[in-house]
């Protein structure tokens, strides 16, 4: 891997202040912490659903993997986005601005239960924010259709037909087998497929935001342009992944889980092999792809190549909705962030745009509370709003726990709601009104 | 379009991507089959196995297994070890990649 200079321009440039740099910092180390926090569902949802492995002991071993992962890749590129904008017009302030796009569309996509790509996240950000500070000009779309959209578009349909074919294998081989002595063999198989989908995203995504810190310290001129990344931020952001991923993104490990479909131990090994095999090879043949994407494209292909399974098409597609609205959504609030920033400009732009952000964050965290999931009832029975429902125009709560720490497998959720609903709230009158929101609506 | 697209990485990624990503499980699926034979293999092969009298539960799959015999342990072994090769070759990939 080079250590590859990145200029930074802008209007920092030569002198930025130090209490900007300290947000920034703080900024990446917190997307860092959501990025872990909603991947966890990726490498860890099959084993907690097929009961391989307890729900704390599954983010604990991933979160440790992690870790591991993040210290394997110790020479990283100063880059943020690279390839995607002209890295001569990314200023302190749009790398900022993006930040805050990805972390705000994590956390919507987390508070909504539905997995979607960190990286699309942060790549929306910033291309936003890039929109915003210099015109479509600045932004190379030709990279961005080769390098983002194909591999998004190809990389959960690749997923999915392995993991169908997978899945119909180690079905044919082992429906014969007693059940117990199957099931025991088979979940032994999907830890060892989920530790190579953590240890590799361990290596992926904490270099993502060691690269963005690393590129803030050359901006701001702690670091000599073409500087590696110091230990302290390899230190922190590693740390950071890791804690994001013992958290675990509850919502999101229960929708891909229990709402793709119902995974049985064979599916749940062929969904896993299937990531962490797609996973390796893509990056091996250069090609970038998000783990989100293929872990969803597996567990998906891991219901329809099982005779008698049945993939709930109905969050499979907020699922896709999700996916594509991520760079838009991302951009739109990277571009909106740029805008205050340099509306109000200087330290005190970023520092509101900063206290505004703690607050949506706070907000949405205060939401989630209404109807929490957990490690304790991640693992409820899924169940879908009845079709014939009343559309009382409340988002209701699709699929999500009724009871708070419930143990009951049994807890049908009987509230209303339009059954297109994703919105995990608590019961209906207790519900946010998040209807302008796009998600929601759609 | 091809411009766009490395077909040639992509269908290198989908042979490769089906020989780890379904072979590999299916592979382990075999060792655990051979070391977990139901008694009577022809019972449970086919179609639901004929229900035992009283068998409302419809238990497919019986719950006696053989005894594994020293073939079915090389075979389960050798399966165990192509994939623990497989997983190996992958760490190594990303150690040595960064």
């Amino acid at each position: 891997m080079r250590a590859s200079t990145s200029s930074v321009h802008g209007g920092y440039n030569g002198g930025v202040e130090d209490i900007v740099l300290v947000l920034v910092i703080v900024t990446a180390l917190a997307f860092d912490f959501t990025n872990g926090f909603h991947d966890t569902a990726n490498s860890m949802a099959a084993s907690i659903a097929t009961r391989a492995l307890r729900p704390r002991a599954a983010v604990a071993m991933s979160a440790l993997l992690n870790l591991v992962g993040a210290f394997l890749s110790l020479s990283v590129a100063a880059t943020i986005a690279s390839g995607l904008v002209d890295a001569g017009l990314i200023s302190l302030p749009v790398v900022f601005a993006g930040l805050a796009g990805g972390i705000t569309w994590n956390l919507v996509t987390w508070y909504l239960g539905l997995p979607s790509s960190s990286s699309h996240a942060l790549i929306g950000g910033v291309i936003g924010a890039t929109l915003a500070a210099a015109g479509s000009g600045a932004v190379k779309w030709d990279g961005l259709v080769q390098k983002v959209m194909i591999p998004a578009l190809l990389s959960p349909l690749v997923a999915m037909l392995i993991a169908s074919i997978g899945a119909f294998l180690v079905h044919r081989v082992t429906r014969d087998v007693p059940r117990e002595g199957r099931d025991r063999g088979l979940r032994l198989g999907q830890i060892g497929a989920a530790s190579m989908m953590s240890l590799a995203h361990g290596t992926n995504d904490a270099q993502k935001t060691m690269g963005v810190i690393t590129l803030a310290l050359i901006a701001h001129g702690t670091l000599g342009a073409g500087a590696r990344a110091p230990m302290w931020v390899i230190v922190s952001c590693a740390l950071a992944l890791a804690a994001g991923t013992y958290c675990g993104g509850w919502r999101i490990i229960r929708t891909l889980g229990k709402g793709v479909t119902d995974l049985t131990p064979p599916q749940g090994l062929a969904a896993d092999s299937s990531s962490s095999a797609t996973i390796l090879l893509a990056s091996f043949f250069g090609f970038s792809l998000s783990t989100t994407h293929v872990a969803s494209g597996s567990v998906i292909g891991s219901g329809l190549g099982t005779p008698g399974s049945v993939v709930r098409w109905g969050v499979a597609r907020r699922m896709f909705v999700a996916w594509v609205m991520t760079l838009p959504a991302a951009g739109l609030v990277g571009a909106g962030c740029y805008g205050i920033v340099n509306g109000i400009g200087g330290t005190a732009g970023v520092l509101i745009t900063f206290l505004l952000m703690v607050v949506g964050c706070a907000w949405l965290f205060a939401l989630s509370r209404r109807a929490p999931v957990t490690h304790s009832n991640v693992n409820e029975e899924w169940a879908e709003p009845a079709k014939a429902a009343p559309a009382t125009g409340q988002p209701a709560t699709a699929g999500q726990p009724a009871t708070a720490g419930g143990h009951a497998p049994t807890a049908v959720v009987t509230a209303t709601g339009p059954a297109s609903s994703v919105a995990p709230a608590g019961p209906a009158a207790t519900g946010p009104t998040l209807a302008d929101d796009p998600v929601v609506a759609a | 379009m091809t411009s766009w697209i490395d077909l040639g990485a992509l269908g290198h990624l989908l042979v490769v991507g089906l020989l780890c990503g379904a072979g590999l499980p299916a592979l382990f699926a075999l060792g655990v089959r051979v070391l977990n034979r139901p008694a009577h293999p022809g019972a449970a092969a086919g179609e639901p196995a004929p229900t035992a009298a009283g068998g409302a539960a419809a238990p497919a799959l019986t719950e006696v297994r053989a005894r594994p015999t020293v073939a079915s342990f090389l075979v389960a072994g050798l399966c165990f070890a192509v994939v623990a090769a497989a997983i190996g070759l992958g760490i190594g990939f990303l150690v040595t990649r960064s």
